[in-house]
């Protein structure tokens, strides 16, 4: 599994790219994928990650999806996932010298 | 051009019709990722950040108008209206889904064209020399023996699971244009004293982690030997090259541990065993079959000058300065080879529209013979153009944002795609290649400056090139920061050389100035018509490095 927490990250959550189309997406609550990153369940601390990760790796939530993998977030104010790193930002948005294309172009 | 024969044609079809089938069984559920990664990579179906990339070969850089038509027409309906031009000279599609990639594959077939050998530990696809066939005093075409090394290397057995990637560059002239020396094995064509062509073959060269020159282990292998010699290469590292540890896994390595002395003993003495068989020996026949391919088209005999091109030049300005900066001598009078730079100031490095490809092989279609080149330093070329033709072809080319006067100069930045795209990257490329673009775009400084080649990678393996740019830009992670580590000195070519590292990398927002305050030294420490790269191999490191950190 990727690497892309900082070593003791409070707050993460957990992605993966779409099966039949590559589309980036994140667990939430219900354990569905979704694209929207503001929709992902946000696990704190060490042992609730390692339970998201057992269902995300898990059948049937592993089905459809490849290259599952947690990362870090911050909570803003409204306490939504912000990513931690300058890749899981792009990864969420789309690249950056393209605002015409990626989810960018969707989720605002 | 070559054209596919029916083993081609056959050998393609079936590849499509075999990933289709795993296609089928992966979306099924049948096949797990594990089964599947390794299929979908021999298919060039890599997994970026934001969705599936295609690499698509483009053999030697060659490609036809119908060709080109095809990638355009992929770019529109399996993409997302465009396609990246990269350093292997091969196109990359960004989004395509996986669902639709078998016909997507499909599509390329029937233009003789396919994804094999783009990814995996194979031997890879052969680039070349994008003048091949165009310039003057080329010893013989590359595109000859890099289509029969494309034909012995595709689907060899023997090299299926290397222990590493394979690259081989062939160059057919003695000025490098394809970075011969920095592929595992570097070909150039020679001639010997009867006027026989035979290679001499460089082997473990190569950027990335550990970057080397290749060394030079064969003055002149002949002809109908190249491939048996070649095979004794690939089982000297076959057999040595080490699996145990992927960074140390290329050619590169295995040279530079046992020494060029001790690799040439190792290929002589198995090239000896292979050649002692004689049945090895490329046919003369299918050497001359193959040859006959790439003759020259049907050139006009025609006066050096034109007088049409001269009124032109003195008419327009502009097409002045893209003809001086963009058009290279033919060696066929009457003729000029066209540069079509993917480099419009601010713009991306190597991108181009459907509609931009659509244009160009029009373009090609009626004033370059059908024939379209891909260089490794992410542009395009037509390889044979009338210069009676040239401002009407400069006119299409403008109409379609493809007039870009800059080939060679300091906006003309190979960047690979960076954190913007890749899955490996540390940090990002094109935003780099984008600032410095803009902060020189002014043509007049560009063309005082000179030569000046930029190379830029998000990661240290090095897919823009950065330790053979005059200066080279690598992007690294600090913290969650991207920092960019600046080297001098480097030289793809026959001068070839690893650039030197300057010191403490740059913040993003400070890279620029560090690179103009490069540029400014060398302004002011060069001597008359002396290019960036001699300047720094006259006065080495201290001035640039002292002017670069002194406000440090």
């Amino acid at each position: 599994m990727a690497q892309h927490s900082a070593k003791g990250a409070q707050f993460q959550v957990i992605t993966a790219n779409r099966l039949h189309d590559g589309e980036v997406v994140y667990l939430d609550a219900s354990g569905a994928w979704v694209a929207d990153l503001k929709d992902a369940l946000i696990a704190e601390g060490a042992e609730a990650l390692e339970q998201l990760i057992a269902q995300a790796t898990a059948e049937p939530c592993a089905t459809g999806v490849l290259d599952i993998y947690p990362f870090e977030v911050i909570k803003d104010a409204v306490g939504q996932p912000i990513p931690a790193s300058v890749r899981e930002t792009i990864r969420a948005a789309g690249p950056t010298v393209r605002a015409d294309l990626g989810k960018q172009t969707e989720l605002r | 051009m070559y054209r596919y024969d029916e083993f081609d044609h056959q050998m393609v079809r079936a590849r499509v019709d075999q990933f289709r089938d795993q296609v089928e069984r992966r979306l099924s559920g049948e096949l797990s990722e594990d089964a599947f990664k390794p299929l979908r990579l021999m298919n060039g179906v890599y997994l970026q950040l934001h969705a599936y990339m295609l690499r698509v070969a483009i053999p030697y850089g060659t490609l036809s108008s119908r060709q080109m038509r095809k990638l355009a027409s992929i770019a529109r309906d399996y993409d997302r209206g465009y396609g990246h031009f990269t350093t292997r000279q091969n196109i990359q599609y960004n989004w395509p889904a996986l669902e639709r990639m078998p016909d997507l594959l499909e599509e390329l077939a029937d233009v003789e064209m396919h994804a094999i050998q783009t990814s995996g530990n194979c031997i890879r696809n052969v680039t070349a020399d994008h003048y091949a066939g165009a310039i003057a005093d080329e010893i013989e075409d590359p595109r000859i023996i890099s289509e029969i090394i494309r034909q012995w290397s595709t689907f060899h057995p023997e090299f299926s699971f290397l222990p590493r990637k394979f690259k081989i560059a062939v160059t057919g002239h003695a000025n490098d244009r394809a970075a011969i020396r920095f592929h595992d094995i570097g070909i150039v064509v020679r001639k010997n004293a009867a006027g026989e062509v035979g290679y001499e073959v460089h082997v473990g060269g190569g950027l990335g982690r550990t970057p080397f020159i290749a060394k030079k282990i064969a003055e002149f292998v002949p002809a109908q030997k190249l491939l048996a010699y070649l095979e004794a290469i690939m089982r000297v590292y076959n057999r040595l090259g080490r699996r145990d540890n992927a960074y140390k896994a290329r050619i590169k390595i295995l040279v530079h541990e046992i020494g060029a002395e001790e690799m040439q003993a190792r290929v002589e003495t198995e090239f000896a065993r292979i050649d002692g068989k004689g049945n090895y020996d490329l046919p003369v026949g299918e050497l001359e079959r193959i040859r006959a391919y790439f003759r020259d088209p049907d050139f006009l005999e025609l006066p050096s000058d034109s007088e049409t091109l001269s009124q032109a030049l003195a008419q327009d300005p502009d097409f002045a300065a893209w003809f001086k900066n963009n058009v290279v001598a033919h060696k066929k009078s009457g003729y000029g080879i066209v540069n079509i730079s993917l480099k419009p100031i601010g713009g991306i490095p190597g991108d181009a529209s459907d509609r931009q490809m659509d244009t160009i092989a029009d373009i090609a279609q009626a004033y370059s013979f059908d024939e379209i080149r891909v260089t490794h330093e992410q542009n395009l070329v037509l390889p044979h153009v009338k210069l009676d033709d040239l401002a009407t072809v400069y006119a299409g080319l403008k109409e379609a944002d493809l007039a870009t006067a800059n080939i060679g100069k300091i906006s003309d930045q190979i960047a690979c795609p960076g954190l913007d795209y890749c899955n490996l990257a540390n940090a990002r490329s094109i935003p780099i290649a984008q600032d410095i673009s803009n902060r020189f775009a002014e043509l007049q400084r560009q063309n005082d400056i000179g030569e000046l080649r930029i190379k830029i990678s998000g990661c240290i393996n090095a897919c823009g090139h950065h330790h053979v740019g005059h200066i080279g830009i690598l992007g690294v992670d600090k913290k969650g920061t991207e920092f960019y580590q600046i080297t001098l000195g480097g030289a793809p070519d026959e001068n070839a050389a690893i650039g030197d590292i300057t010191g403490p990398a740059f913040t993003a927002d400070k890279i620029v100035d560090a690179v103009e305050n490069i540029v400014d030294t060398y302004l002011e420490l060069r001597h008359s018509d002396e290019r960036f790269i001699d300047t720094y191999r006259r006065l080495g490191m201290p001035p640039f490095k002292e002017r670069l950190y002194q406000d440090v």
